[in-house]
């Protein structure tokens, strides 16, 4: 499985190579000619063959081993086995809920607030500029750094959002200490990450939604409303469907949050998907589990890749 | 036509933004503030605003409190040598795909796409069990090597060198420039603003980078200034949380400098994929 994922962009590549290169007899400068773009391509296609297609082949070879990091030389083939002992963990379905939740309600604040703040934001006058790239700053900033700073403002007993809280006559809140809370807080963190990136995808969107529709709306007396939900919302559908996309596939992935605020919980209650594969490999050398899981997170994030391409492609052709 | 509600609503949403700007950059803000407080201020409650007396020691106390020169270097050496690295193979790759029309073209571009959709966090495990097999974990190499073609560079590369007019390269052919010249003595330069953003976009994606070294190292040696930063954590007994600030700002402000500067180039690397 795996040798056919490394070998194929080479194998391609040589026979077409081969075949344009030699039936027509060339003289040496022509034959150059015809290898020179398979030349070209083959640096980045080797590191993606070898860091990419080659672990995507492994990784399911490793699925059906029974295997763990203390001793490599030893993998048992076990078939599905390991998918099996997966599937009768309890604590594998608390990640998969716990994953799922957190992606539901990033995505769905993600995206829903940075729809109202580009409606909003859209404009030309220099201070929504200003705001515009102040609200984008904590995309470029390191997850770690954005980790600390909010465990440092979510601290229970000294920590500022809890004095805010407070000041304003409210009860304190238990913020990353209590299973109830600890996922909700995770996913203020990374909304409030990503919220940016979303509403600057949302303004590049509007942008580009041509002037005369809404013209044409004026004239027709369509009211604001109406001409939201008629024109803006259905010419935004493919930044929509790309932010779905985007976001679900990077919330799939959260990792750093977790690692630096919670390590999983408390009680498992903000372990997920990469989090859990990382433990059950490198913390409890459980390989075969943890391959298992990798598989069914290939998987999901391999069917949104397919949907996205499907999408992208039909918007081509349409256009 | 009504100046008097005009100007109430404009007072409205000029506090309305006053109030997104300061849920964004505040807590910057209060990472800047406690890095300069003394312990018993940060464990005051309610806490003061501004530092009674600003403690710029609190730098040095972190920067002593493990190897963060070593941290540093390897930061900046392992993504500068990504970006050399990635500029070297994504190049030629999109001049290819973007000029030459060949057999497979398609299918290789196609495979260039998927590789940018999945994440480097779904196939971790793997690539550590063959890095270790073939001794390379905890070295710098398991750091750069992974990132060594970058999809993202090709994508964006290609549609640059798309965009430069037939004439120019014809010019050049007719002066018997090689096609290796004509790829980065013409159609390099003409890409700068294109390879500006994307130089932008992979130093900071790496200097930020957590997952990676945390995975491929366990060794201070070869480990980065954001694990050095988070371990700064694990420590017991109090959390020392004015030293801890101290060392995020060391990782912040650099980026956040180049933000100030670049905001255009850098907010168009990161929202490119969109369009």
């Amino acid at each position: 499985m795996q040798n056919e994922a490394v070998a194929k962009p080479e194998i391609e590549m040589l026979e077409s190579a081969h075949a344009q290169a030699w039936p027509q007899q060339k003289p040496a400068w022509g034959r150059w000619e015809t290898i020179r773009p398979y030349a070209y391509v083959t640096p980045a296609l080797l590191f993606f063959a070898l860091f990419f297609f080659y672990p995507i082949g492994y990784v399911m070879y490793l699925s059906f081993h029974d295997w763990s990091l203390l001793n490599l030389e030893a993998k048992e083939w076990v078939g599905f086995a390991n998918f099996t002992e997966l599937f009768q963990e309890q604590d594998f379905y608390q990640v998969v809920i716990n994953t799922g939740l957190f992606t539901v309600l990033t995505v769905a604040l993600g995206i829903g607030l940075a729809f109202l703040l580009a409606l909003w934001l859209n404009r030309k006058a220099k201070i929504y500029g200003i705001i515009q790239g102040t609200i984008f700053s904590p995309h470029i900033i390191s997850l770690v750094s954005v980790s600390m700073l909010w465990m440092w403002m979510m601290d229970p007993q000294y920590g500022l959002l809890n004095a805010v809280l407070e000041a304003l006559g409210l009860p304190a809140y238990t913020w990353l200490s209590d299973t109830k809370s600890a996922l909700l807080s995770l996913v203020l963190v990374s909304v409030w990450k990503v919220v940016g990136y979303n509403t600057i995808v949302f303004i590049a969107g509007l942008q580009s939604i041509p002037r005369d529709i809404y013209e044409a709306a004026e004239l027709d007396r369509s009211s604001r409303i109406k001409t939201l939900y008629k024109i803006t919302v259905p010419m935004l559908s493919p930044t929509i469907f790309f932010l779905l996309v985007i976001n679900t596939i990077s919330s799939f992935q959260v990792f750093d949050t977790i690692a630096i605020m919670t390590q999983g919980g408390p009680v498992s209650s903000t372990n997920m998907l990469v989090y859990y594969i990382y433990e059950q490999g490198m913390d409890f050398f459980n390989g075969g589990i943890a391959s298992a899981a990798s598989v069914i997170l290939l998987g999901l994030v391999g069917l949104l890749t397919l949907v996205h391409f499907a999408f992208m492609s039909r918007r081509v052709h349409y256009r | 036509m009504y100046p008097l509600r005009l100007y109430v609503f404009k007072t409205i949403e000029w506090l309305l933004l006053l109030a997104v700007a300061l849920l964004f950059v505040f807590p910057f803000l209060w990472m800047a503030l406690t890095a300069f407080k003394t312990l018993p201020e940060v464990f005051r409650f309610p806490p003061t605003f501004l530092p009674e007396s600003w403690q710029i020691q609190n730098f040095a106390v972190a920067w002593k409190s493990g190897p963060f020169l070593t941290y540093l270097v390897n930061s900046l050496f392992v993504a500068l040598s990504i970006l050399v690295l990635q500029l070297f193979t994504a190049v030629p790759a999109a001049y290819a795909f973007a000029r030459y029309k060949f057999k497979g073209r398609n299918v290789l571009f196609g495979l260039t796409l998927i590789a940018l959709m999945i994440p480097p966090q779904v196939i971790f495990l793997p690539i550590y069990v063959f890095m270790s097999e073939w001794n390379l974990v905890n070295t710098l190499w398991s750091l750069i090597l992974p990132y060594g073609a970058s999809a993202f560079g090709i994508f964006l590369l290609r549609q640059a060198f798309m965009q430069v007019p037939d004439e120019v390269i014809e010019a050049a052919r007719l002066d018997n420039a090689s096609e290796w010249k004509i790829m980065w003595k013409v159609m390099v330069p003409m890409a700068k603003p294109v390879l500006v953003t994307f130089g932008l976009f992979s130093f900071i994606y790496h200097w930020n980078d957590y997952f990676w070294p945390l995975i491929m190292t366990n060794n201070e040696q070869v480990r980065t200034l954001p694990i050095g930063v988070a371990m700064m954590k694990s420590s017991e007994g109090d959390t020392l949380w004015h030293v801890i600030m101290a060392g995020n700002m060391i990782l912040v402000v650099p980026i956040l400098i180049i933000f100030f500067f670049a905001q255009r180039h850098i907010i168009n690397a990161f929202v490119y994929q969109s369009k």
